[in-house]
């Protein structure tokens, strides 16, 4: 398997590990049996996401995007954290093997499970903003 | 960072300075065609038959039985076609192999069945163990093949494959057996043990990759597998690859020397590390503890997934293997640990450790320390582990 040195920084020394205790909104992602589970905390205030943390089960692809997907969302305004892609996040750690795509499909499921969390708490419908958030059964 | 600890000699080995020495001539000055006539050429062809020689005597084979290949899958596929195709005009159709088998052999059989052959499964208990009993019931009159490999490559287990051999014998069946990881580890006698097709790997006993062995009985009627040159006895054309094949026999041959002295240095080293990681709570032994490779280690730690834990570990120091689907290739984990009975998400934190003759005791420590310290830092962040603590699930 071969990883860009991005993944491999991003595996070994991954950012916002962790939970967020005052999290208000809370997105978890995929299943053990496929062998990976992201969960990703937001803190938003005043539609910015002021704080993000994850925990990841997973291979080194897992959680070299989950790191890398939540420092490209901390600080961004919900609107942006939305227009994440997985393609963005490949871009952004310099490629990932072919077989690895769906862990930057994952991540980019992640944000928008736990923006739709965030929603929801409020008492809004998040499908108009989110979309329908495919259950990563792959 | 100490030492970097390579712990993954069942993937590869690293070619002896001895076995190597053996071949730097057949590189260089000795590079004479094996089938030309003059002086250069006969020196080549005369190291060969040395080679099958030692190869002979390391499984008590006659040196006319030892077949030349690529390496172990090349015999693998090369014995079970054989054997299929000679048997079908005997109007014999069935196969039968356990589920555990390396690919080479599976994917061989998968191929076969499509050819209208019919192949047999058995399943292995929870340590992977094939029962004899299961092999006797399964044969029919249209039975021609079995085949169950000696030691299995991911989890280490050692397979009864003399009684099943003479099943096999008393029920007139040929049998295979794929003893690319048992070389150097288990005693083979061929003529003792009534095997008639047998597959052995250069590189997984410190000769170079690319070279193996077929051994195959008198008697048993061995397909072309190449046709061209009358290399190999006419049955796998082709100029020999000379310095390899000198290679793979200096080193089969000191791997039967020291088999003993080996076995009898690594089992204690093994049996400490395995005691130390079954420590972490959550964890798990795969293959039976006691019918083992003297040099594997193979253990799940729920909560955490196989490849990361490589990847950490490789950050630590160590070279090691695992059976994740990640590291499979595949979107499932390793067939031979589902095969054990095990979940998914237990496979998938599977970790195999196959330590070389030349560890240490600094190595040993640090192979503990090191997996332990992985397994924590991955399960401080799994969302899988958080749920197992939580909700104290049982796997």
């Amino acid at each position: 398997m071969l990883y860009s040195d991005k993944v491999i920084e991003h595996f070994t020394t991954p950012k916002n590990v962790g939970e967020l205790e005052n999290a208000n909104g809370i997105g978890e992602v995929g299943n053990a049996k496929c062998g990976d589970i992201m969960k990703m905390y937001l803190r938003i205030e005043k539609g910015i996401i002021v704080d993000v943390k994850f925990k990841t089960f997973g291979c080194g692809a897992a959680i070299a995007t989950s790191s890398i997907a939540t420092d490209m969302i901390k600080g961004k305004s919900i609107d942006d954290a939305l227009k994440l892609t997985n393609k963005a996040v490949v871009e952004a750690l310099e490629g990932l093997p072919p077989v690895k795509i769906h862990c930057s499909v994952l991540a980019e499921q992640a944000v928008k499970s736990a923006i739709a969390d965030y929603y929801t708490r409020l008492g809004i419908d998040p499908t108009p903003f989110v979309g329908i958030i495919k259950e990563m059964n792959h | 960072m100490d030492r970097y600890i390579y712990a993954d000699n069942a993937a590869t080995t690293k070619v002896s300075e001895e076995v190597f020495n053996a071949m730097v001539p057949f590189l260089k000055e000795e590079y004479g065609n094996p089938s030309s006539i003059y002086k250069l050429g006969r020196q080549s062809a005369q190291s060969i038959l040395d080679a099958r020689v030692k190869v002979a005597e390391a499984i008590n084979a006659f040196p006319d039985e030892i077949y030349f290949t690529s390496g172990g899958s090349e015999a693998d596929n090369w014995a079970i076609k054989t054997v299929a195709k000679e048997q079908k005009t005997k109007n014999k159709n069935h196969i039968i192999t356990c589920n555990i088998e390396h690919h080479a052999v599976l994917h061989t059989l998968n191929q076969l069945e499509k050819d209208g052959f019919d192949v047999t499964y058995l399943a292995v208990d929870k340590n992977g163990l094939v029962n004899p009993q299961d092999v006797a019931d399964a044969i029919t009159e249209k039975t021609m093949l079995v085949t169950i490999m000696t030691a299995n490559n991911e989890i280490g287990t050692i397979q009864p494959i003399e009684e099943i051999a003479n099943i096999c014998k008393a029920n007139k069946v040929y049998f295979h057996t794929d003893a690319v990881q048992a070389i150097g580890s288990i005693d083979i006698d061929v003529k003792a043990q009534n095997i008639d097709l047998l597959s052995i790997s250069g590189h997984k006993i410190h000769a170079p990759k690319g070279v193996g062995v077929l051994f195959c009985r008198r008697g048993v009627k061995l397909t072309n597998l190449l046709d061209g040159g009358g290399q190999e006895n006419g049955k796998r054309a082709g100029t020999e690859n000379t310095a390899s094949i000198v290679g793979l026999g200096v080193a089969i041959q000191t791997a039967v020397a020291t088999r003993k002295k080996r076995v009898e240095f690594l089992t204690p080293i093994r049996d400490a590390i395995i005691k130390e990681l079954l420590t972490i709570p959550y964890t798990r032994l795969n293959g039976d503890p006691v019918k083992r490779l003297a040099n594997n280690i193979n253990i799940s730690i729920v909560g955490i997934e196989g490849e990361s834990l490589l990847l950490t570990l490789d950050a630590l120091g160590i070279a090691a293997s695992s059976g994740s689907a990640c590291t499979s290739g595949s979107l499932d984990p390793s067939h031979v640990l589902l095969a054990l009975g095990l979940k998914h998400e237990v496979a998938h934190g599977s970790l195999r450790l196959s330590i070389g003759d030349d560890i240490t005791p600094a190595d040993v420590e640090q192979i503990i320390t090191s997996v332990k310290t992985a397994s924590e830092k991955l399960r401080s962040f799994s969302p899988l582990w958080e749920r197992i603590i939580k909700e104290n699930i049982v796997f």
